[in-house]
């Protein structure tokens, strides 16, 4: 084989070896300036504009009573709704894993319905159960309620996909010993079953946090943005973009990039320390 | 393997059963049936009306455009960065594995505000030098497809990554050694053992790309008939009380989604009764 035709060709060979051949070190080079290109760079510039107006500028953007407002609004629903998460994505992923109905498959499809619709539609369909017309006589549109039903929609799938592969491999001998030995299902579930998937709910509720710390679209026509009850941090960001304040869009941007890398050094860890384990 | 950890079916059970089923029909399932019936209140109408919109059409083709776009360059991607995340080792690698994740947990906001900084025709990094090269970024097309791309970029590899790790290399090593060439045993061997997962990443990029709305929303400036998206057609529609027009494309997008979940579940469910055998 040529190696000119290879090196041509180099973005999808796969190497056998461990070391670089010249074919997949072109496909890492290609695929990296890819990633810069799209990634990397345009995240760097979002920190390089926010830092241009220094430590004071930076401190006065997300301290703006308004802004403030927004942040403290987003961290407070998006915890919230991630710790609700942790409880209802694993009683879901035990449902879906240790129980059996007629219809459950169709549960499976619903969970991934979050993953799936535009978040502009999922706005769209909570209004139209939750919104002035509500069938069930809950007006939450344009409320701050508004805010954590959109973020529990939109993370729904997050510590469920996390947890259900796990409980699915659990072995079953150790639950039935501690059974026969006396231990209540509660007993079994807390001491046996629990600790086995806390990594996996961790995961989960890590990438479940992030989600709805940037969550837009479905909150557009939801919470209808009003300043200090329904106003989340990214529409505080799309708000100073549009007033062409793009430092201070930046700034705030930057505070929820930060978060964002903290949840991924956060999975890195759980992940790795997993890998040790198993 | 489910059968022998079945416990007898004891209250709890069925209270739990029943708690699931009434939070996902709450929050899922129920408003979700809403859109098709809002969409079909007028019967057939509001759909017929969507597509005897010119604007309306060039908005649904543009989001499709966009969106196969996006996905083609993110399955070649994807699916390159798999082999090499797993096949090589190099430096930087762990740290490359994990920023790939990033996308999926920055705002679609920042996303569209990152891009502008770089590619801004006026003052962004790179814009003023593509603008006097003739390549418009923002406010137009490659905007909208990069947009696009950064949202749904590790959905391909997520789901390549796994399965490649699986299968290993012993049958690749074998080719080669038979005197296959590195392209032959890519097509040959690695794609054939790669194709379920990569058909998955695709249906899913798919989906999500369709779907954008935060970033597309930034950078493309929103022009009717020209840079207006499906998705931001909702947005308008719906805003100047136009209820039954959003209604509307909100289901034809629903509907593909649905369909995306859909054939996702059956052909998984295919693979695994296979395995099983």
């Amino acid at each position: 084989m040529s190696t000119v035709a290879e090196s041509r060709r180099g973005i999808a060979l796969p190497a056998l070896g461990h070391d670089l051949t010249r074919a997949s070190g072109i496909g890492l080079g290609l695929a990296m300036t890819w990633f810069s290109l799209l990634v990397l760079i345009p995240l760097a510039a979002v920190m390089v504009t926010a830092s241009t107006t220094g430590w004071s500028g930076f401190w006065s953007v997300v301290t703006n009573d308004q802004t403030a407002a927004a942040i403290r609004l987003t961290v407070t629903a998006a915890a919230g709704v991630t710790l609700f998460n942790v409880v209802t994505g694993t009683a879901i992923a035990w449902v879906l894993v240790r129980d059996r109905f007629p219809g459950k498959w169709l549960l499976e499809v619903v969970i991934d319905v979050p993953f799936a619709l535009p978040t502009i539609v999922a706005g769209l369909v909570l209004v139209s159960l939750y919104g002035v017309d509500s069938p069930l006589g809950l007006h939450w549109a344009n409320t701050s309620m508004s805010v954590w039903l959109a973020f529990a929609f939109v993370t729904l799938p997050f510590v469920v996909r996390m947890v259900q592969p796990v409980l699915d491999e659990l072995e079953a001998d150790v639950e039935e010993a501690a059974a026969s030995l006396g231990a209540s299902r509660f007993t079994v579930f807390r001491r046996i079953v629990l600790p086995s998937l806390v990594p996996a709910i961790a995961a989960g509720a890590a990438l479940s946090f992030a989600r709805a710390m940037g969550e837009y679209g479905s909150l557009v026509l939801l919470s209808g943005n009003l300043p200090f009850e329904s106003e989340v941090t990214s529409v505080r960001i799309l708000s100073a973009i549009e007033n062409d304040n793009r430092a201070g869009a930046a700034a705030i941007a930057s505070l929820l990039l930060l978060i964002s890398l903290l949840v991924i050094v956060a999975l890195d860890i759980i992940q790795r320390r997993v890998a040790r384990r198993g | 393997m489910a059968e022998v950890r079945r416990h007898r079916n004891g209250p709890v059970t069925y209270a739990l059963r029943l708690a699931v089923v009434a939070y996902l029909v709450l929050l899922i399932g129920w408003p979700l049936a809403l859109v098709g019936t809002h969409a079909f209140e007028n019967g057939t109408e509001a759909i017929r009306g969507i597509f005897e919109d010119p604007d309306m059409v060039a908005a649904l083709r543009l989001t499709a455009v966009a969106a196969v776009v996006a996905t083609a360059i993110n399955t070649v991607f994807g699916v390159a960065v798999s082999l090499l995340l797993v096949r090589n080792e190099f430096p930087g690698k762990r740290v490359l594995s994990a920023l790939i994740d990033l996308p999926l947990s920055v705002s679609p906001i920042v996303v569209g505000l990152a891009l502008v900084l770089v590619y801004g025709g006026r003052d962004g990094w790179f814009g003023p030098t593509l603008e006097s090269a003739g390549i418009e970024v923002i406010f137009s097309t490659p905007g909208i497809v990069m947009a696009t791309a950064f949202v749904a970029l590790p959905l391909v590899i997520r789901e390549v990554v796994p399965v490649l790790k699986e299968v290993g290399t012993e049958q690749e090593q074998a080719a080669r050694s038979l005197g296959a060439s590195g392209w032959q045993t890519f097509w040959r061997i690695t794609l054939p053992s790669i194709k379920w997962a990569v058909v998955y990443g695709v249906v899913l990029t798919l989906a999500r790309s369709l779907g954008e709305f935060g970033a597309v929303k930034v950078v493309s400036g929103n022009v009717l008939g020209e840079t207006r998206t499906a998705t931001l057609a909702v947005e308008e529609k719906y805003l100047n009380f136009d209820q039954e027009g959003a209604y509307a494309i909100a289901f034809l997008l629903a509907s593909v989604s649905v369909l995306a979940i859909l054939i996702v579940s059956v052909l998984r469910a295919i693979g695994a009764r296979q395995a099983t055998r």
